[in-house]
């Protein structure tokens, strides 16, 4: 069957799976649109207001799904509004595969209108990324692409397809046989030795922690971590994404870890005799001062990519395999033990700081964040998916909200992306339509990406936006309050009438100023079926405790006081 | 050896890369070192026996590099067939050096001819004031011969850079064949690195 390149493009992605593409047209991703037209009984497409939110999209439909999310872009600009987006998804190893135009074969290099040298702009923040200068390629490239995009550690794959190239016409054969690259094959089991050293440094053992990290969640490795510290009686930490890998009311989960972690877990890191790091990748977010960093452990990491071993933390143990795969084989090695002073000593730490807890301090009338996304939870049975932008709502909420399943808070983790969560909670909805999606932004960030109001409209798209709003940078204002002698330079932050505007795209909304509205506005979003906008005025100058300061030992953190304490 | 007892460890690491002949592959692997502030003592590519394998020899600094994890990073990239740190095993290395100097006058030239016939050293090139000479050598040899060259007056130098090969039958080599959909296709991009 001869047929374009531009049709090739679209018959290859129904037989990926896909059926949402995030995207936006322009003259030389032309041949690929019109081809679309007569693809639009089994792919729809969502039009965006710019490129970047076609990126955030298709990394949140990912997020959501664990299946590969498709944006589309034109050459030059349109390609490189897409590169904030995969950058996100790089760090976060998201599987999406991002489709340009580019000009025609014969004028790449000659600066021709919208070219822009794409596979080398995005080099440094794709998994693997082609240039097709042969229609004859396209089907396989495309097959590959997918292939790499969501095996081994997810990522970002980019294909950059010149006009000449749509419009070419070929026998169009789809590659039946499976893609086996020379230089590609991800690792999958642990050998007998890492396996004998693993189980004799996990019953040797007194003071044992778990990191469970995206990985857990990516490798379908769930239920062996929960097996894994159910049987040996090992607490579980958390990352951010690794945030409800194993639901977060499970008695072994301690909570998470980190800059804003909780301050029982950082110690318990600090004192561990043994971390079983899983599927995560000691970011500088996680261990604060790399020289002090859990002194007294030895460690076994088992990753699925070998690069990220030994690269921060030197490792006892290092397994380069998929993390399911390796606990399968490890688990019935594996005997029964208690550590009851061990969880004792944690537990005594977390009575500590339930009292430090902000919600157990009288705040008046005043609305704080860390009531609006608690009261969000308890409205929303903590149940929902939340996407959060980035900042303090971003680490409150991953305080505030306890999640039970895994891909149920979506977030920019890595990269800290602003302008991340509203579109990657229009991307999530569509792959999850039967789910309560809340995009949980601040007011800065939301700004960034706020013109994707129009394509939530559009596309009557159901997701819930919480706009906390405190007129600042809020995270940069802390750093500045806390290290800049409270300079507020460039923090402090006008923003247009929330509501107003959502009632310029026709979209309901509501503003919440106190905490007896909470219960109301929940309702309120959830009774409109399309997009909401709730408007959060809260406290102007708040605070995220704990906070370990950037190079700080991980220990030292700085608290909240208790009440009747001064700071 | 692990990977620890290589960080502290001083000298040169020699690594070995087969790649995929493909465009844009030596750009994958210099972008690759330039992101993660590897330091490149040297780097040379070159094709091989099969039309589709390039291969690449990168010399590093191993009192500042862990040659394990430039190893790691390079294996990540798709298009990087196999990885081998050479220092594990014996092997033989080569820098290939091209170099001019003044000849004019016999002492310049009686000398220069002279320390030629104490080095695996050609003259390949020679008029009334210069001569190319042409020599290789481990690095170590190389460095010896330019210092005994010192005292004539070099105008002209160029190095290829280390080339390796682990010895005897320690073969560094891949069955990998280009896929049948690719194979017959002809790009206008196709050309070594």
């Amino acid at each position: 069957m001869q047929l374009t390149g531009a049709q090739i493009i679209w018959e290859c992605l129904v037989r990926e799976g896909v059926d949402v593409v995030f995207g936006y047209p322009g003259g030389a991703i032309l041949h690929a649109y019109d081809a679309l037209t007569q693809y639009t009984d089994r792919i729809h497409h969502v039009l965006v207001r710019h490129e970047q939110g076609a990126s955030h999209m298709a990394d949140g439909y990912a997020r959501a799904t664990s299946k590969v999310g498709v944006c589309v872009a034109t050459s030059g600009p349109g390609a490189t509004n897409l590169i904030t987006g995969l950058a996100t998804a790089m760090m976060d190893s998201s599987p999406i595969v991002a489709i340009t135009g580019q000009v025609p074969v014969d004028a790449i290099g000659s600066d021709a209108f919208q070219e822009t040298d794409v596979t080398g702009a995005t080099l440094p923040v794709t998994k693997h990324n082609y240039l097709v200068t042969d229609v004859a390629e396209l089907a396989y490239t495309i097959k590959e692409a997918f292939y790499i995009a969501r095996t081994g550690r997810p990522g970002p794959v980019l294909i950059d397809i010149p006009k000449d190239v749509q419009k070419a016409l070929t026998e169009f054969i789809y590659p039946e046989e499976n893609i086996v690259l020379p230089g590609y094959q991800p690792p999958s089991s642990a050998n007998d030795d890492q396996l004998a050293a693993m189980v004799e440094l996990i019953h040797n053992s007194e003071r044992p922690v778990i990191l469970a990290g995206h990985g857990v969640t990516m490798s379908g490795a769930n239920a062996e971590v929960q097996e894994l510290a159910e049987r040996l009686q090992i607490p579980i930490a958390q990352t951010l994404l690794g945030k409800g890998c194993v639901p977060e009311e499970h008695p072994m989960v301690i909570g998470w870890m980190g800059m804003h972690g909780d301050a029982a877990v950082n110690h318990a890191i600090q004192e561990a005799d043994l971390l079983i790091a899983a599927g995560m990748r000691f970011d500088d977010r996680v261990t604060g001062n790399l020289k002090t960093y859990s002194p007294y452990s030895k460690k076994i990491h088992i990753d699925i990519d070998p690069s990220e071993l030994n690269k921060n933390v030197p490792t006892d143990v290092p397994v380069a395999g998929d993390l399911r795969t390796v606990l399968a084989q490890l688990l019935p090695k594996l005997e029964r033990r208690q550590h009851p002073e061990w969880l004792n000593l944690i537990r005594d730490r977390q009575e500590d700081a339930n009292e430090r807890d902000i919600l157990h301090h009288d705040t008046g009338d005043k609305l704080i964040t860390a009531q609006v996304i608690n009261d969000l939870w308890k409205h929303t049975n903590g149940n929902a998916i939340t996407v959060s932008d980035v900042g303090q709502h971003q680490m409150l909420e991953a305080q505030y909200y306890p999640h039970q399943r895994p891909n149920t808070l979506l977030t920019s983790g890595g990269l800290g992306t602003m302008g991340f969560g509203f579109p990657a909670a229009i991307g999530a909805k569509f792959g999850k339509p039967d789910e309560e999606v809340w995009a949980v932004v601040g007011d800065g960030g939301f700004q960034m990406t706020l013109c994707e109001l129009a394509t939530a409209k559009q596309e009557n798209i159901n997701v819930n936006i919480a706009i906390i709003n405190n007129n600042f940078l809020g995270m940069v204002r802390q750093w500045q309050e806390l290290f800049y002698d409270k300079r507020y330079q460039s923090t402090p932050m006008f923003s247009p009438d929330f509501c107003k505007l959502a009632d310029a795209y026709d979209i309901p909304s509501m503003r919440v100023t106190s905490r007896d509205q909470m219960a109301e506005s929940v309702e309120f979003a959830r009774n409109i079926d399309g997009p909401v906008l709730i408007e959060y005025v809260v406290e102007k100058e708040e605070m995220v405790y704990p906070m370990v300061p950037a190079g700080a030992d991980l220990h030292d953190m700085k608290r909240r006081p208790k009440p009747g304490e001064s700071a | 050896m692990t990977d620890r007892d290589i960080q502290t460890k001083q000298g040169k690491m020699t690594i070995v890369a087969l790649v995929e002949n493909k465009a844009g592959v030596l750009n994958r692997v210099a972008s690759l070192f330039r992101r993660r502030a590897f330091n490149v003592d040297s780097l040379t590519v070159g094709r091989t026996h099969k039309p589709h394998v390039s291969r690449m020899t990168i010399v590093v600094d191993g009192g500042v590099e862990n040659p394990y994890k430039v190893a790691a990073h390079l294996k990540k990239l798709v298009n990087v067939i196999d990885v081998r740190v050479l220092n594990d095993i014996p092997h033989v290395s080569r820098d290939l050096l091209l170099v001019k100097v003044r000849v004019d006058g016999s002492e310049r030239s009686n000398g220069v001819t002279s320390i030629c016939e104490r080095y695996p050293a050609k003259i390949i090139d020679i008029g009334p004031y210069v001569a190319i000479v042409e020599m290789s050598g481990t690095e170590e040899l190389v460095e010896k011969f330019l210092k005994a060259l010192e005292p004539f007056e070099i105008v002209e130098l160029v190095r290829t850079g280390v080339v390796a090969m682990g010895r005897g039958t320690r073969i560094q080599d891949t069955e990998f064949e280009p896929p049948a959909p690719l194979k017959n296709v002809t790009s206008t991009h196709k050309s070594v690195v």
